[in-house]
């Protein structure tokens, strides 16, 4: 499976500057940079209601900055549907899995691929030879991918008969479905046990590099984000109070003191 | 001039008791939806069970049927035929809840199974009725002698009055009941989260069965308040009404009682006012289009919340 | 060559029940029962696009119907008969027989063209709202059908007659049935390509969870728009065949009764259930005639039927399943539609 390289021009891969974002009278973020350049793996944290998932929302192009501006690859993303978004390379995992329950595992990451198909209900119907290439093709694409995340085994069953840390993984496969450049995970380990965590870390460093992916990481786990980000943003209530590596932001008073009231947000924490 | 403003203003109170129908239909279907997220679509046909019970309940105490004596005041008869039917209509209503809706819900079946079966329970009802009674309509004996008055040029009837009156005043009711009492609390707490309500200690079987009373009486009165003003009864008579009044409840917002009373009166006046400029037969055509396109822009309707979903 | 046979069944059983019509086996009334499962058949499987593979619930099929019956209608008499309203044909009433196909689309692109009325909105709003606005479009096809004086009106429109009689001067066979047949065989195909394609399945990934599926790079307007239009094309095809094997159609036929009785079918059949759609069309045409007699009655015992049928069997006949899962060896999660059976969870090692 190839990918494009990333990192090689010099216009940043994102880029959000001067983003603030209201939701009714609600200030969800306010005045946010952030830049990644390709190939970078960067975490962003903070409390509950920091705005994290609100980021993503905006980046996917499922809601409209109030202000500022998101450029991918040089390119403002305003107005763009969703869809056409993931369409120019960005793909992303949610929150609470949102995988599609009436399909197969199999069937779920063939039908991620949809904008790769190039061929409609025409074609569909009356199966030309350009359907049948495309379709062997998803279909090769899924079975690579399956075969990489190890889930073979379970191609034909229903995601929700699944325990919690397989479907995650199969979330992460469906958006490496679409061959994206930029991968938003949204706490891949949340929920998970001691040893589905060690997992999830092992397949995000490994997907990342296999792949040649920039990956933006929301997560409530510290032990993921200080073992896996290179660079960290941490939010609180829309507003950036820290960035830096790892081992500085472990240290950062103003971190430590946004999380105290807390529960230590590691291995303790259920979800 | 003054021409105008006579028509202006009959047209105006003919608009006020004809979306009173209307509104006291739509309350039923909202409240329900409120409560169960159920479209009701036997509700209409509770509303024509309702004009036929007064029917019945009314020739047997004006002495038409039976041997029951002649001679109560009109004003009791009246009275006596509106509460009874109520009671007996939410009876009917009640038992269409037991038999066919709670079992479903106690399966956890998919709110579409309900609404098949409420479609299902609806054709039973007015086939149920056609099959029973025949085809011939009947004609609702008069219960209240209709006086008119003409007040500036515009001719006010005791029953128009009546009709516009008490809606008002179940508006007035209801709103209290859902506000103030704590049944009509937890009316409004299960339409947020059905599952917690139990838990708080409020039998959720005994809310929804309040719930199909109010409903189904406040149908019923608009029953025979409608038997009343127009008084040929046919079985499919529910169908039609029905199907507009959960336009209207929909208009003002469904699961909102303000807003069942609002599309009501709303579709009332579409109604009237299209008549009066339009020929007849193009009424329902520009209704349905003017909702149509009301809903396109406002699809919540007037005073329905839009719920968002979190990503 | 097993890949055919499905086809190859399809067509020798259409083969023998026409050689069984034309010969007289089988009496007219036997005919026009066939020809209305197959009418319903085509009905049931396009109200399944919508309301089962896609999960939306639309109640207004029967005003779809409508615009295919009178557009393919009116086309008919005045290109290929005599009529008071238009006067002489336009065409030769032997073209007819090659035309009628081409009248027939026409009126299912005009059924697709009014299925936008309700894909539009779509965008927006979905699930009970949404139904108020295909009831509102039904009503509207229904009202303005009746407030056009030169088609009829409410009095209706006929002369149909008159097209399937043109063409049997050509060639002496019971036409009327052996376009259901055609136009049955070909919406099942579609429908069953469509939903089995990758493109298709994108449909049941809007239905199980649209804002995933806009994010995963489906265009949801594209699929919106596709499977309405397909559902109300293939009804207004519907609408052309009742039309013509009726010889008569009046707007009173195309009422909220009527896209009752396609919503019947298809929960019946169970919802994006293929095979389930056309079985409950088989099944509910024929209870419907066989409860007849009982006049009126009928529709308190059909009705009851289905209420027996939601408390003790709601996923419906076939459920989620295929015919095709079912003679598989193992049935796995591999077919369309709801999941909600009570599988035994999966415990993998992870």
């Amino acid at each position: 499976m190839t990918s494009n390289p990333v990192g090689f021009s010099h216009v940043a891969l994102l880029e959000i500057k001067n983003v603030t974002h209201f939701f009714g009278g609600l200030r969800a973020l306010c005045r946010l940079n952030l830049t990644l350049q390709g190939g970078e793996l960067t975490g962003l944290i903070g409390p509950n209601g920091a705005g994290k998932t609100t980021v993503f929302n905006l980046v996917s192009g499922f809601y409209r900055p109030s202000e500022g501006r998101i450029s991918f690859l040089g390119r403002d993303i305003k107005g763009l549907r969703p869809h056409q978004v993931t369409a120019l390379g960005i793909a992303r995992t949610f929150q609470s899995i949102r995988l599609w329950n009436s399909l197969s595992v199999f069937e779920n990451l063939c039908v991620s691929q949809h904008h790769l198909l190039g061929y409609g209900f025409l074609r569909a119907v009356l199966r030309t030879s350009r359907f049948h290439a495309s379709e062997r093709r998803v279909k090769k694409t899924a079975e690579e991918l399956m075969d990489l995340l190890e889930l073979t085994g379970w191609a034909k069953e229903l995601p929700k008969n699944l325990p919690y840390g397989l479907q995650r993984r199969v979330e992460i496969g469906r958006a490496l479905s679409l061959k994206p450049r930029l991968l938003l995970l949204d706490e891949p380990a949340a929920g998970m046990n001691p040893g589905e965590v060690d997992r999830i870390i092992e397949t995000i460093r490994w997907v990342r590099h296999r792949f040649k992916l920039t990956v933006l990481l929301i997560e409530h786990h510290m032990r993921v984000v200080m073992n896996v980000c290179e660079d960290i943003k941490v939010l609180d209530l829309g507003e950036t109070i820290a960035e830096g590596r790892p081992d500085e932001i472990r240290q950062d008073p103003r971190v430590i003191q946004a999380y105290l009231g807390e529960e230590e947000p590691d291995h303790a924490r259920g979800n | 001039m003054n021409m105008f403003l006579e028509t202006f203003f009959q047209d105006l109170l003919n608009a006020l008791q004809w979306g009173s129908f209307y509104a006291l239909i739509a309350l039923g279907y909202t409240m329900v939806y409120g409560v169960l997220l159920l479209i009701n679509f036997a509700h209409g046909d509770i509303f024509m069970v309702g004009a036929y019970v007064g029917f019945f309940i009314a020739s047997f105490l004006l002495g038409r049927n039976g041997s029951f004596p002649p001679g109560l005041p009109p004003a009791v008869v009246f009275c006596l035929t509106v509460t009874l039917t109520m009671v007996i209509t939410s009876g009917v209503g009640i038992a269409i809840e037991r038999i066919a809706y709670r079992p479903l819900r106690r399966k956890g079946a998919s709110r579409l199974y309900l609404v098949i079966t409420a479609l299902m329970c609806g054709l039973i009802l007015e086939n149920g009725n056609l099959a029973l009674l025949g085809a011939s309509r009947r004609s609702f004996p008069e219960l209240l002698s209709n006086t008119a008055y003409n007040i500036g040029g515009v001719t006010f009837t005791n029953v128009k009055v009546l009709v516009v009156l008490t809606t008002v005043l179940v508006f007035v009711v209801l709103e209290t009941i859902v506000r103030k009492t704590r049944i009509g609390m937890a009316m409004r707490a299960i339409s947020y989260d059905r599952m917690a309500v139990p838990l708080m200690g409020i039998p959720l079987d005994t809310v929804i069965v309040f719930t199909f009373v109010m409903g189904s009486s406040m149908a019923a009165l608009a029953g025979v308040l409608f038997a009343i003003a127009y008084p040929v009864l046919d079985p499919y008579m529910g169908a039609l009404v029905g199907w507009k009044a959960f336009i209207a409840a929909v208009l003002g917002g469904i699961g909102e009682i303000r807003g069942a009373i609002a599309g009501g009166f709303l579709l009332g006046f579409v109604e009237i006012f299209v008549a009066a400029f339009f020929p007849s037969t193009l009424r329902d055509l520009i209704a349905f289009s003017i909702l149509l396109a009301f809903l396109s822009m406002r699809p919540t309707g007037i005073f329905g919340v839009a719920r968002a979903t979190k990503i | 060559m097993r890949k055919y046979a499905p086809i190859l069944s399809y067509a020798t059983l259409c083969t023998l029940i026409v050689a069984a019509s034309q010969l007289g086996v089988l009496n007219g009334y036997v005919q026009l029962v066939i020809m209305y499962v197959g009418i319903n058949i085509i009905l049931s499987t396009s109200l399944n696009v919508v309301n089962g593979y896609m999960g939306e619930f639309s109640v207004g099929h029967a005003g779809f119907m409508a615009v295919g019956a009178y557009v393919a209608s009116i086309l008919n008499v005045m290109l290929f008969t005599e009529s008071s309203t238009f006067g002489p044909p336009l065409l030769s009433p032997s073209s007819a027989i090659y035309l009628f196909p081409v009248t027939l689309i026409a009126g299912g692109t005009a059924a697709a063209l009014a299925g936008l009325l309700v894909a539009v909105p779509s965008f927006k709003t979905r699930g009970d709202y949404l139904a108020i606005i295909t009831l509102a479009v039904n009503y509207i096809v229904k009202s303005s059908v009746e407030n056009i004086q030169p088609i009829g009106g409410a009095r209706g429109f006929m002369g149909m007659r008159n097209v399937i009689d043109s063409m049997g001067k050509v060639l002496n066979l019971p036409w009327p049935m052996i376009w259901v047949f055609i136009c049955v065989g070909l919406s099942v195909w579609i429908i069953h390509r469509l939903v089995n394609s990758t493109w298709g399945k994108g449909i049941v990934a809007l239905r199980d969870d649209e804002i995933a599926a806009e994010i995963m790079s489906i265009n949801t307007h594209r699929m919106k728009i596709t499977a309405f239009m397909l559902s109300s094309g293939l009804a207004g095809i519907a609408g052309g065949l009742f039309a013509h094997v009726l010889g008569y159609i009046n707007p009173g036929t195309f009422t909220i009764m009527k896209s009752t009785e396609a919503l019947v079918m298809v929960y019946l059949g169970g919802m994006g259930s293929l095979s389930g759609s056309v079985i409950s069309a088989i099944v509910f045409t024929l209870a419907l005639e066989a409860f007849r007699p009982l006049g009126i009655i009928k529709w308190v015992v059909v009705p009851l039927l289905l209420i027996l049928l939601m408390l003790f069997r709601p996923e419906g006949i076939m459920g989620q399943r295929e015919l095709g899962d079912i003679f598989k060896r193992k049935v796995t999660g591999q077919g369309l539609g709801v999941g909600g059976d009570k599988r035994r969870p999966v415990t993998p090692n992870p």
